[in-house]
């Protein structure tokens, strides 16, 4: 078993044109830099891309919108990206907007071998339109299925030849659920440490979820928001 | 006077008790944590997965990876807690979060919601407001009473795509308090010197003034 790769064009291996890809992050927060950079080199387009955002204009998947590689978005929230909605309201790309807690379950619910889950997030509303509603104790609630993706891209803080992963702070937020929903799972980690060094109480996701994993390189953290307080 | 941004958010804070966990949106809302009163704690939740949500941090001590929903760089508080985002909506959804405040483009006078969608003009999402709406258990919206072409935002029927129904308990504009009751708006309280007149030329739906209204205090 050898689950560490050279680099992220390594890691995508096998990624082709017309694939359904997740991508951790949180906006900018915790995304897989050097796996998006490696798919923007390598030119795979036609994708479906599973992210909670779409990045900015000139960062993410920003950089995969700009090369036209993405056919479709399925996300939460898009509002940060003007070449988005520029393509969106051209008809270039195609969107499904999805209430950020269903996406997240939908993810899990793949990962926990669930093929669907009822969620409560948008009755009465438009995302209703079409699902199965069914009455608990009262409430109506709608069928969500789990997703189904040909790779998961995640990014990890630290993590080991095993593939265990542990995330910092908030830039854990979609990656565990997405790494467990991959039918080929690729972590990209901040630090590559050994076997042993990670303690078994301190993992977040084992590394039964992982196939790939290597140490990326470079990471910029952009910031979208910058906001401080002074000091007295 | 219509109250200021900062009033409003001053005007719900008062609403806070002792012990609740608190989920506050991009906006208004986020500016409540600044008025939080002298004595009552609460745990601020941020949906992209941290419970305990604390001030920006000082000047060269923001870090990318600790984020609240809106983006913003902030830190933790001792007994903060990280977590994914799906024990967050998990924790949400559940009925653990015990106020949920938002901003809104429209209000119906039986507490639907609106404030995701602008079809043909606006897409940017909903984030995680639909989550919210759903399942909190109680919702407060902060909002301006009209929009910027002086149209009521307080309405017999949302216009725009909604995001909950029949889910607010209470708005809060710049002209006063309102609860959302079988009878429509009902107004609790208006800003100093806002007149009920006033209030009632500018709200379209429902309107019930209590018999006990009287002046907002901060």
């Amino acid at each position: 078993m050898n689950k560490v790769v050279a680099n992220a064009d390594e890691a995508i291996k096998g990624i082709e044109s017309g694939m359904t890809l997740m991508l951790g992050g949180f906006g900018l927060c915790g995304i897989p830099e050097n796996c998006i950079a490696a798919l923007v080199r390598k030119g795979v387009n036609n994708l479906t891309c599973i992210s909670n955002n779409a990045g900015v204009d000139d960062f993410g998947i920003g950089l995969m919108l700009q090369q036209k590689q993405v056919k479709k978005m399925i996300s939460s929230y898009v509002g940060e990206n003007a070449e988005f909605e520029r393509q969106l309201l051209s008809g270039e790309l195609e969107v499904e907007l999805i209430p950020q807690g269903t996406l997240a379950t939908r993810c899990m619910a793949s990962g926990y071998g669930m093929p669907a889950v009822y969620l409560l997030a948008g009755v009465g509303t438009e995302v209703a339109e079409g699902k199965e509603v069914r009455n608990f104790n009262g409430k109506d609630y709608l069928l969500e299925y789990a997703f189904d993706s040909d790779f998961a891209i995640v990014k990890a803080w630290k993590g080991d030849a095993q593939g265990n992963l542990v995330f910092k702070d908030t830039a854990r937020n979609f990656n565990p659920m997405m790494a467990m929903a991959g039918k080929i799972t690729i972590a990209e980690v901040e630090e590559l440490v050994p076997v042993g060094e990670l303690h078994p109480n301190e993992i977040h996701t084992p590394g039964i979820y992982v196939h790939r994993i290597f140490q990326g390189t470079d990471y910029e953290k952009r910031i979208e928001q910058r906001t401080t307080r002074k000091k007295n | 006077m219509a109250l200021n941004k900062e009033q409003i958010a001053q005007r719900i804070a008062k609403e806070l008790q002792d012990g609740f966990y608190v989920n506050l949106g991009i906006g208004i809302p986020t500016l409540v944590a600044n008025y939080i009163p002298e004595g009552v704690n609460v745990v601020l939740q941020s949906e992209n997965g941290l419970l305990g949500m604390g001030p920006f941090p000082f000047e060269g001590d923001e870090d990318a990876d600790l984020i609240n929903a809106g983006k913003q760089t902030i830190t933790t508080l001792p007994g903060s807690a990280f977590f994914d985002s799906a024990m967050s909506f998990g924790m949400i959804r559940a009925g653990k979060v015990d106020l949920t405040v938002l901003g809104a483009m429209e209000v119906s006078d039986n507490g639907d919601i609106a404030n995701w969608k602008i079809p043909g003009k606006m897409v940017k999402g909903m984030g995680g407001a639909m989550d919210l709406v759903a399942a909190a258990k109680n919702i407060i919206v902060a909002m301006q009473h009209t929009n910027p072409k002086g149209e009521s935002k307080l309405l017999p029927k949302c216009s725009l795509p909604l995001t909950g129904v029949k889910c607010v308990k209470k708005v809060v504009t710049d002209l006063g308090v309102f609860d959302i009751t079988p009878d429509g708006f009902r107004c609790l309280e208006y800003a100093p010197g806002v007149t009920i007149d006033e209030i009632k030329v500018k709200t379209a739906g429902r309107l019930v003034i209590a018999d006990d209204v009287k002046e907002m205090t901060f």
